[in-house]
């Protein structure tokens, strides 16, 4: 009975590791690749998640939709939506500085949440979108299994693009990007466009993580997730992991989580009439542990290989 | 309409000037900026409700406060960081944001709360009601304004950190310490911060989320101006502010914070800048 | 006794060493100079004395006293005044400010030192009141040294005080070291592009290539070495 639990709980957390894995990957091709700091990842990951809830679910007079249609074509769509956001976004911002990027993109966050906050027609607003049909519902798998078996096995597949991105002549274009964008602007290169196809394949790696995240859950709605604790928890991760490092970026996902799902022990602990502040304490910590990560590994766990070989 | 867009806007100007200053020393985006300012306003608001302060009599408790715990982080944090990118300086400040806002709901809880009770009898000038409050917060905005370009351009310290502004090395070689103007900068940068957290508790309600809420605003203001540029930080602040009043007339209440957005990214696109001109 | 003494030093930004071994003594009213190809690291052995490039090995004395790796901001007030190659003037500030911020550590009035300054270049007192960065380059050039004076150093390191100059300021540049030296007894070491002119003034000359001393000796014997007019005076 015990360990029954146990292995549940645990096929429930690799599950949620797995989906914010995917994330990490997307931002470790856009941060640890290209040097593009996006720090509006919630807002493509709701993108996914409503574009696939909506084309998923049955017929519904709440929202747009519901299509019925296949979770597959959901997913697919979820990539589809949050590419066309990216690609929108990239080819305002994409020619700013850091500092500039990374505000913009926060408000594209925000503009997203607003968006899909206030426009009932489309989201059924702060009352959420549900009945998302679960994955591999048709086959005799244990449902929990089945999330976790759809979840990994996404995973595995924007693991072994992004891998072969990074060993292509593709991959070595961005890291020259990031390295000194003049350089490689002279060596005749579109920089322009390498730095978009980044952008958006990174993007929409987030949708699907979103997609995946409102098939798990079955219901999503503004208030669900808070944004910016999404976009924070997975720069912890990629910056945990080591960015540039596409094995640093899962383990890292995979660590950030444990120690995350950790916290809820640790702060489960706490006598009674702390548990309302405990959900803050957790964020507390984790903010506090990126400036240890920051200080004292800023390299991560995995650091950037060098076409092979560890560096120096 | 107009006198809530130079409420706003004089609370945003505050905030854009410490954004902006602590960008011109230290070369990244203060992103725990506007939890600075829900903290100050929280530190405001232990000393009304738990003491007794007015208002007014808190704010000093609620600056010096702030400024020591802004100028504890860099010690902790941010001055470990200076060596490596500015970049990393911003991430980390992301997390400090995060952290910060945790802390404060730990401390003060999630929910609502007012720094001040009771309806206002509202002003009735030239046919528009205004509230003390609102004369209160533009008048205060100004004159912080104006003490601070008397330091900046009047002390030999205000001088001595436009002068880091401009060239941290040709500074130290003249003599300056770099360290202690940096502490100097988030000393102002944390008043303003802790002031226009006051104001804005004033002008609306506090939680947690207020600073946050209203940061894409600042930074708004921050670029509109020009980051690293005082001056500019003002007229951004205001012209973001009175922009995103009157949008309302236009457009629903709720994309407020759009508003400020897309002028901000027409703003990137179009003068990076900003607009009073000038380096980069 | 010297009042600048460089010795062995090695150094530099990071990883790789620019100063492999750089020795020099100036002695006090000198004027030294310092030449060299591009990239010998002239400039890194004077942000070195400014503590703005690591030194592990080797020390820095200045009037007898250890400056090794001294923290930038106090190097200045042993007596030590420096120009840098580049970005050598503050430019949002204006001219005025400029030297106020030159003065930064005197607690005494200085008013009579600005006004030594602009005797000295004519040229900043009209300007007084423009912001530094539109300037033409010699003038920004004037007052970067102008900057240097106002704390009445007792030794001025000058980082190719005459680069991007045209000829006649080129001259004027050289006759007003010359002054700084003579009238207000100031110390000199500088890194000049304009090897024979500045040789020529020079008590004591300084041949750096790749971070080490390639020739030493006085002006003139440096200028009738045939070696040194092969490399750096065009034959
Ligand atoms: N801040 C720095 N960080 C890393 N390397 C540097 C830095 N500044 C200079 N260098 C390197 O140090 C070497 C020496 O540079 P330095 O400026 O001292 O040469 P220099 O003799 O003054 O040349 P020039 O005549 O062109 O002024 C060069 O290879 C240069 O690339
Ligand atoms: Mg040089």
């Amino acid at each position: 009975m015990e360990w029954a639990g146990l292995i549940n709980y645990g096929v429930f957390m690799l599950t949620l590791a797995g989906i914010y894995a995917v994330m990490t990957l997307g931002l470790n091709l856009q941060w640890g690749f290209t040097g593009q700091f996006n720090i509006g990842i919630a807002g493509f990951f709701a993108a996914g998640a409503y574009a696939s809830a909506i084309l998923t679910t049955p017929p519904s007079a709440d929202h747009l939709g519901g299509f019925d249609m296949p979770i597959a074509v959901g997913l697919l769509g979820a990539v589809l939506v949050s590419g066309v956001l990216a690609l929108l976004v990239g080819l305002v911002t994409l020619n700013l500085r850091t500092d500039y990027l990374a505000i913009a993109t926060i408000g594209i966050a925000e503009i997203v949440r607003l968006f899909l906050k206030n426009e009932d027609w489309l989201t059924n607003g702060v009352r959420g979108v549900a009945e998302i049909p679960k994955a591999l519902s048709t086959t005799p798998l244990d449902p929990a299994l089945a999330d976790l078996l759809v979840v990994l096995a996404a995973l595995a597949v924007v693991y072994g693009l992004l891998e072969r991105g990074r060993r292509s002549p593709w991959g070595r274009v961005l890291r020259a990007i990031r390295e000194s964008e003049p350089g490689t602007q002279a060596s005749g290169k579109n920089v322009f466009a390498f730095r978009i196809q980044a952008f958006v394949l990174g993007s929409m790696a987030m949708g699907l993580s979103g997609a995946l995240y409102a098939h798990f859950t079955g219901f999503i709605s503004p208030e669900a997730f808070d944004p910016e604790f999404i976009t924070f928890l997975v720069w912890v991760m990629l910056i945990a992991g080591g960015s540039a490092n596409n094995r640093g970026a899962v383990l890292g996902a995979m660590a950030i989580w444990a120690v995350w799902a950790g916290t809820e022990f640790l702060t489960g602990k706490l006598p009674a009439e702390f548990t309302t502040q405990a959900g803050a304490l957790r964020i507390f910590l984790i903010g506090v542990l990126v400036q240890g990560i920051l200080l004292w590994r800023p390299e991560g766990l995995l650091p950037e290989r060098q076409d092979g070989k560890k560096r120096g | 309409m107009l006198v809530y867009g130079l409420v706003l806007g004089s609370i945003l100007t505050l905030g854009a000037i410490g954004v902006s200053m602590l960008f011109g020393i230290l070369r990244f985006a203060h992103f725990a900026h506007g939890d600075m300012m829900t903290f100050g306003a929280y530190i405001a608001l232990s000393f009304v409700t738990g003491l007794g302060f007015p208002v007014f009599g808190a704010l000093p408790f609620a600056i010096v406060v702030t400024v020591a715990l802004a100028i504890a982080i860099d010690r902790l944090v941010y001055r470990r960081l200076r060596r490596t990118q500015p970049v990393i300086l911003l991430i980390s400040s992301f997390g400090i944001a995060m952290a910060l806002r945790a802390l404060i709901q730990m401390i003060w809880g999630p929910g609502n709360h007012a720094l001040q009770k009771g309806i206002q009898i509202p002003y009735r000038v030239l046919g528009v009601a205004i509230k003390p409050d609102h004369i209160t917060i533009v008048v205060g905005a100004a004159v912080l304004v104006v003490a601070l370009h008397l330091f900046l351009h009047r002390t030999k310290l205000g001088k001595a950190m436009r002068a880091m502004a401009d060239n941290p090395d040709l500074a130290a070689i003249t003599g300056i310490d770099n360290e202690r103007v940096i502490a100097w900068t988030w000393g102002i940068g944390a008043s303003l911060a802790a002031t226009a957290g006051v104001f804005l508790a004033l002008d609306t309600h506090l939680n947690p989320m207020t600073g946050w809420h209203v940061l894409l605003m600042v930074f708004a203001a921050t670029i509109l101006g020009g980051i690293g540029k005082v001056y500019g930080a003002i007229l951004g602040g205001l012209v973001i502010g009175v922009a995103v009043e009157m949008s309302t007339l236009m457009i629903e209440p709720a994309y407020k914070p759009a508003v400020a957005f897309a002028i901000m990214v027409a703003m990137l696109v179009a003068r990076p800048q900003g607009l009073l001109g000038g380096r980069a | 006794m010297s009042l600048l003494k460089i010795e062995e030093v090695r150094g530099g930004y990071g990883k790789a060493d620019i100063l492999n071994g750089c020795s020099l003594e100036v002695a006090h009213g000198e004027i030294a100079v310092i030449i060299g190809p591009n990239g010998a690291g002239k400039s890194t052995l004077m942000k070195a004395v400014f503590g703005l490039a690591h030194i592990h090995k080797g020390g820095i004395f200045f009037n007898g006293e250890d400056i090794t790796n001294l923290a930038t901001q106090k190097v200045v007030a042993h007596g030590l005044a420096y120009v840098p190659q580049e970005n050598n003037v503050f430019p949002t500030m204006t001219v005025e400010e400029n030297l106020e911020m030159g003065a930064f550590l005197r607690d005494d009035d200085f008013r009579e030192q600005m006004e030594r300054v602009f005797e000295l270049f004519p040229r900043l007192k009209e300007r007084r009141a423009q912001p530094a960065g539109t300037m033409s380059g010699g003038e920004r050039q004037m007052l970067a040294m102008g900057r240097a004076m106002m704390m009445e150093p007792r030794m001025l390191l000058l980082d190719e005080p005459t680069a991007g100059l045209s000829p006649k300021y080129i001259d004027q540049t050289f006759e007003l070291v010359k002054t700084v030296n003579d009238l207000l007894g100031v110390t000199i070491l500088m890194v000049e592009q304009n090897a024979r002119q500045a040789l020529e003034i020079a008590d004591k000359g300084h041949v750096l290539v790749m971070g080490r001393n390639r020739h030493d000796g006085t002006g003139r014997e440096l200028l009738d070495d045939p070696d040194v007019a092969r490399m750096f005076l065009g034959g």
